[in-house]
């Protein structure tokens, strides 16, 4: 399996970049760590007819933290964002997120804004996103867009990102004190994507949960929230019975695909036991950073 | 066609790839380095792991063009006098090979491994391993073979067993 015959640039800034998406448009993919659509280009399942390559735009990649946010270049390497230690401290839930993906080889190319604007729904990154409210930023020849993740993932590996535009930054919010986080997956080996995922985010303040934030990788053909137990879970104390409540309500409204490697209700059941697992860690979690 | 320099085991090395040629076809057709192996060539087997500045990556999900200005180490690299190293000759001694297929994946995954992991764990191992696929071993004679290679370089003793955890 040999690519396919395609143009190739690479620009050395954002600007150039946007200019090549401007006149190349739907015509053109944006070719970061390469780990997914390289393999989709050797299995004929993307033509595109021009590689815009961004690993040559150094503006791309970098961690800073600024303003309770977490700012991290598209091009940044998922071995890198491992390795910050501004991650680790400031967003936990991606920390431990990372390690999950695909195998060590794997991150050593691929990018955190590559696997966010693949938006493959079984991706550990889309949960993350999704459970935290990250923020995407676009960059098009008009200016730039900051859209939420509620609105950025559409579909199967479809996100809200313009042809034209090209995602330069995601920012994650710094976890206060008081919020836990988990991260649960159960795939078919360690590095596989997760048959399901969930990224769960609990804030304790004066003995009840003050914000729960629970998404789900591959329930559907976006990350999705799970808001039945999610609203459940504000207000109340924290106990093992409120847990198991909102684990049987985790997949209410989700209608979850079926494939080789589970049916609908194999996955709702591994849904409803990551919930009660990642409440249980998160809860746990959230009581040690009060 | 793209001009391109980089460094391979240690010479430095042109040619003119075409943009959509992967770093792997790359090294065995145009430069005959053929150690490195192709099995899926879509990412999922890491037989065609090497390591490029000094990170393991999969050489068929990065352009040779991409690899231009790097310092990219083969199979044939860690060799290069006909002396075993003492992973190489480790997984020698521990029997990690049956048809060998993955092994040049398997000895570089590992390689990268340890060099960030020096006092690496059995657990650790299986970990660092397990996005490379093997057909024959059934696994347990790779493992042994880099915990082997990790014990030795703690301890010079070539005697020393391999500490399995069961």
């Amino acid at each position: 399996m040999k690519l396919p015959h395609v143009d190739y640039e690479a620009p050395e800034t954002v600007s150039e970049a946007v200019e090549l998406l401007a006149e190349h448009q739907d015509e053109a993919s944006v070719l970061a760590g390469g780990q997914s659509l390289i393999p989709l280009l050797a299995l004929r399942l993307a033509h595109p007819a021009v590689l815009i390559d961004i690993n040559g735009i150094d503006e791309l990649s970098g961690v800073a933290a600024a303003d309770g946010w977490v700012a991290i270049g598209a091009m940044t390497r998922e071995y890198v964002a491992e390795e910050s230690g501004t991650v680790t401290d400031t967003v936990p839930l991606l920390a431990a997120a990372l390690p999950l993906i695909g195998h060590e080889a794997i991150r050593s190319r691929g990018t955190i804004g590559g696997s966010l604007a693949h938006a493959d729904p079984a991706a550990e990154l889309p949960a993350v996103a999704r459970a935290l409210d990250a923020e995407f930023v676009v960059r098009g020849q008009l200016g730039e867009r900051v859209i939420p993740a509620a609105e950025w993932f559409e579909g199967y590996l479809t996100t809200s990102r313009r042809p034209d535009e090209l995602l330069v930054e995601v920012r994650f919010p710094a976890a206060g004190r008081g919020t836990g986080t988990s991260f649960q997956e159960v795939a078919r080996r360690h590095g596989d994507f997760a048959i399901v995922g969930l990224a769960a985010s609990l804030t304790l303040s004066e003995g009840a949960i003050s914000d729960a934030r629970l998404a789900f990788a591959g329930l559907s053909d976006v990350p999705v929230r799970a808001i039945g137990a999610e609203d459940l879970l504000v207000g109340e104390g924290p106990s093992p019975e409120l847990f198991d409540e909102a684990a049987r309500r985790a997949t209410d409204g989700i209608d979850p695909p079926a494939d080789l490697h589970g049916s609908s209700d194999y996955r709702r059941k591994v849904a409803a036991t990551l919930v009660r697992r990642g409440l249980r860690a998160a809860a746990d979690n959230a009581y040690e950073r009060q | 066609m793209v001009d391109i320099t980089l460094r391979v085991n240690g010479a430095t090395r042109t040619g003119s790839p075409e943009p959509r040629m992967t770093l792997a076809d790359f090294l065995r057709d145009d430069l005959n380095l053929t150690g490195t192996h192709l099995g899926c060539e879509h990412g999922v087997c890491g037989a065609c792991t090497v390591i490029v500045d000094g990170r393991a990556v999969r050489s068929c999900l990065m352009l040779a063009v991409q690899a231009a200005g790097s310092e990219v180490t083969t199979i044939e690299g860690l060799a290069p006098d006909g002396e075993l190293g003492t992973l190489q000759q480790a997984m020698w001694d521990a029997h990690s090979f049956q048809c060998g297929f993955c092994t040049p994946g398997m000895v570089m995954q590992a390689a990268a491994f340890l060099g960030g992991h020096p006092d690496a764990d059995e657990r650790q191992i299986r970990e660092a391993l397990s996005g490379n696929i093997c057909r024959c071993t059934g696994y347990q004679s790779i493992i042994d073979g880099v915990l082997l290679a990790a014990e030795r370089s703690a301890s010079p003793d070539p005697a020393a067993p391999p500490n399995r955890e069961h």
